[in-house]
């Protein structure tokens, strides 16, 4: 029956009040609890640094090399965070990282130049994601399961590739990225890759049928089946899109090391598990944040730095993710209760 | 000589949740050695009631008294230290675990205050096992291996391995063939002989007039007839009793003249084993078409079938002539169907979302252009469905988790008007509704299938089959047993052939 999908009799003409774009003060009032305390938490870590370290620290150089180094591990949240929001997991992206940037940095791939590489890097993490993909939504295997299988045989295939050695890159086209010269008014080109993919990210989250079918998928699968959305085929598309950031941030990293290692991207599983997390997705699915994920990125990246500044050892650095974390969700549930 | 205070003893029971009162100054007394059956349509309170006893539930008010003295059931351990067991309808038993391991969970035998004995736990459940009648059990397999009926002997060892006094079942016979039921009759009457009491609700008439001594009927949240005789009743009147309402459903009108022309959804044949037998059936545009049957007749899996959440074992579903793709929910949805399901928040909603993108979701490539969604034409079409059917408040930006569960099913509503689907696919439409939001939604249903729609109607609330289908189907244990226009039934009628297969009169 057409005349239900047609607008209605009446009342159609006028717009809505609470469905408009937000006013100003609307879009404060809605910039939720949670980015405004992690915005907190950043800008307090930014005093501490620059309380201790004033000179180290607020050195734009210093600031550079921070956003470069949260960009690597960025990239892959970003991808993440689409798992998570669907109620998956991805436990690979390290291992795809490695894998691709191995592969993707072999005498034989760099024989084809800047595109080779980053064509290779690319389609290495699109096809463990496809793997991944195919075990979870059609194979039926749960996402925990069939990703640390990835994890395992990634890390083992990037082992057997270099054979345990770092593959220098030679191609002065791409090493030339990582130099000061190719910053674009003082941004790093590694920054404005993460900025993009955050960008985009965000888009497709929440202004696309990709981004409201992930959430729905993550809500309730049941009841997502139930109302003729596909699941199966959102899940393989969601751990090919979590592969294809791998690709991505192990382009970044061969930019910024000039090498490939097997050992790359060693436990950014957890990493990116974590800034999700305490960026506000939940762990159960249905509910993601792109903007909360980068700030919880930023957050660990910038703890890590001062750290470092501070001459205080990875051990206590540790430690110290690990409370934030514990902090984190633990005032989620606070919130959440409240509301 | 003073009389014996009766073993339980339960007066003015109330219980609300937010939007229902669910009990409503609810009596029951039972004695030591009796069976004491419990009798209500579904949404009564049984339920509920029972949840009270096993401490499950905290009443609002009214008091408990268990042997004479006045009991707080405030926890499923209190009740089941004073003697109280319930075998629930739905087993709780963990399918990992052993049989011994299950009968004993909780409370299993230990050496040194922590180490489990194996071996004292089996033969203790071997020894409950044959009490049972069951020896055959093995205590050391798999809950999981065991088959429905197995699992409930387990549960009722459990039951067993406490000192226990009374034992609530819920429903025991609905998943045993006729012999094993004879078999828990027998369990039933060596209970009692040893003076244990035992709560028994059944929908099954003639099983109550078999072991029950008295009978308790619940309706709409109150007991109306404590105690009455269990054998001598007649039928006639405990049926009265059952359905003879409070409050009377407005029912909005039919129309004069049945649709005629072709159906839209045709089902020929359809079934799955275990579930339901082949099934015809037409709904033409403009038709209700109710089945009226009750849990476990088979209701909720046609209706899934037919919607290809369920991959059907033999048959098939055409929509304007053209057969659909078995067991493709998509191509269901494609073809113009649209399911509102029983579990409206496990199976329906997303409880984390508002009420626009509730609606929205399954018509996205509607206001999306290459995957980008255009939100304001989203909304606007969304705030036109939700309005065409009141839904209250006037606000989709709201989450849905905030409506009550007549506006919630409104939303599901919506999202298939919003769809232009062709035939609603209705289970239980009015389940967690409350009886004020009711006539609303029978008159959104009617209003709907005077605008062409075809609806399928499943509810075990008859008064609501009779009340709003055109035609009804009865089902009784994945079988039509009757069909008839609405008109030409009543609710004794329908009540008798579900309960007992054939018209009693």
């Amino acid at each position: 029956m057409t005349q239900h999908a047609s607008p209605p009799r009446d009342n159609t003409d006028k717009v809505p009040p609470m469905g408009r774009p937000p006013s100003w003060r609307g879009l404060f009032a809605r910039a939720d609890v949670r980015t405004l305390s992690l915005l907190g938490v950043l800008a307090a870590l930014i005093l501490i640094g620059g309380i201790t370290k004033p000179d180290e620290f607020l050195d734009t150089r210093n600031l550079q090399l921070v956003l470069t180094q949260a960009s690597v591990i960025g990239v892959v949240t970003v991808g993440m965070t689409f798992v998570i929001t669907s109620g998956g997991i991805d436990l690979s992206v390290g291992a795809i990282v490695a894998l691709a940037s191995v592969w993707a940095t072999t005498v034989a791939t760099q024989d084809y130049g800047f595109a080779g590489v980053l064509f290779t890097a690319v389609i290495v993490g699109v096809g463990c994601g496809l793997v991944n993909g195919l075990l979870i939504a059609y194979g039926g295997m749960v996402p925990f399961i069939a990703t640390l299988a990835m994890l395992a045989s990634a890390r083992g295939l990037a082992l057997q590739i270099t054979d345990g050695k770092t593959q220098i890159v030679t191609i002065g086209s791409i090493l030339d990225l990582g130099e000061r010269d190719a910053y674009v008014l003082g941004v790093p080109p590694l920054v404005i890759v993460f900025a993009v993919v955050t960008i985009i990210g965000w888009l497709i989250l929440n202004r696309t049928t990709f981004g409201r079918r992930t959430v729905a998928v993550g809500g309730n699968a049941e009841a997502a089946r139930l109302a003729g959305i596909d699941v199966r085929r959102q899940r393989l598309y969601l751990y090919l899109l979590s592969g294809l950031c791998c690709g991505i941030a192990a382009f970044l990293l061969i930019i910024l090391s000039g090498s490939g290692q097997n050992t790359n991207g060693n436990l950014y599983e957890l990493d990116a598990i974590a800034a999700a997390i305490i960026g506000g997705t939940l762990l159960s699915g249905g509910r993601g944040t792109i903007t909360g994920s980068v700030l919880g990125v930023l957050i660990f990246t910038t703890i890590t730095n001062i750290f470092a500044l501070n001459n205080l050892q990875s051990d206590v650095q540790q430690i110290a993710k690990g409370a934030i974390i514990v902090a984190a969700v633990l005032v989620q549930r606070r919130t959440a209760s409240s509301t | 000589m003073a009389p014996e205070p009766p073993l339980l003893s339960m007066s003015g029971i109330t219980k609300s949740f937010p939007g229902v009162r669910a009990l409503d100054g609810v009596d029951l007394d039972v004695q030591a050695g009796e069976v004491h059956c419990l009798l209500g349509q579904n949404g009564a309170g049984k339920s509920t009631l029972i949840k009270v006893l096993a401490g499950a539930h905290q009443p609002d008010t009214g008091t408990i008294s268990w042997r004479g003295e006045d009991v707080t059931l405030r926890s499923p351990i209190a009740a089941m230290r004073l003697g109280i067991a319930t075998i629930y309808q739905e087993l709780d038993l963990v399918e990992h675990l052993s049989v011994a391991e299950n009968v004993h969970l909780g409370h299993e035998p230990t050496a040194a205050g922590f180490v489990v004995r194996g071996k004292t736990a089996k033969a203790s459940t071997a020894r409950l096992l044959k009490r049972l009648g069951h020896p055959e059990i093995d205590p050391g397999r798999l809950v999981g291996q065991l088959s429905a009926a197995q699992q409930q002997i387990v549960s009722m060892a459990r039951a067993l391995s406490h000192d226990v006094r009374l034992i609530v079942m819920d429903e025991p016979s609905a998943a045993l063939d006729p012999d094993e039921v004879d078999n828990l009759f027998r369990i039933v009457g060596d209970l009692t002989a040893e003076g244990v009491a035992v709560v028994y609700i059944s929908h099954r008439l003639e099983e109550i007039r078999r072991i029950g001594d008295r009978v308790t009927v619940l309706k709409d949240g109150r007991a109306v007839a404590g105690g009455l005789p269990a054998k001598s009743t007649p039928t006639r009147e405990v049926v009265a009793l059952m359905t003879g309402r409070n409050v009377e459903y407005v029912f909005p009108d039919r129309p004069v003249s049945a649709p005629d022309g072709t159906p839209v959804l045709e089902v020929r044949g359809l079934m799955r084993h275990g579930e339901f037998e082949p099934l015809d059936l037409d709904v033409h545009p403009g038709e209700i078409v109710g089945l009226a049957g009750l849990v476990g007749s088979g209701r909720s899996e046609i209706l899934e079938t037919i919607y290809g959440a369920r991959k059907p074992g033999a048959g098939h579903v055409r929509v304007d002539g053209r057969a659909l793709r078995p067991g493709s929910v998509r191509a269901a949805v494609r073809a113009g169907l649209g399911l509102a399901p029983e579990e409206r928040k496990a199976q329906a909603l997303l409880m984390l979302e508002s009420v626009t993108r509730n609606v929205s979701v399954s018509s996205m490539s509607r206001f999306s252009r290459g995957g980008w969604l255009d939100r304001r034409s989203e909304a606007g079409a969304a705030r036109a469905a939700t309005r065409e059917l009141s839904l209250r408040p006037d606000n989709p930006a709201v989450p849905v988790r905030t409506l009550s569960g007549g506006n919630q099913q409104k939303a599901v509503l919506a999202r298939w008007l919003l769809r232009g689907c062709r035939v609603l696919l209705l289970d239980e439409p009015t389940r967690g509704v409350d009886v004020g939001a009711r006539a609303e939604l029978y008159a959104v249903i009617r209003r709907l299938a005077d605008e062409g729609l075809a609806v399928l109607l499943v509810s075990s609330e008859v008064p609501e089959v009779l009340g709003l289908a055109d035609r009804v189907l009865v089902l009784r244990e994945g079988r039509v047993v009757h069909r008839a226009p609405a008109r030409e039934l009543d609710e004794h009628r329908v009540l008798d052939l579900v309960m007992e297969g054939s018209p009693a009169s």
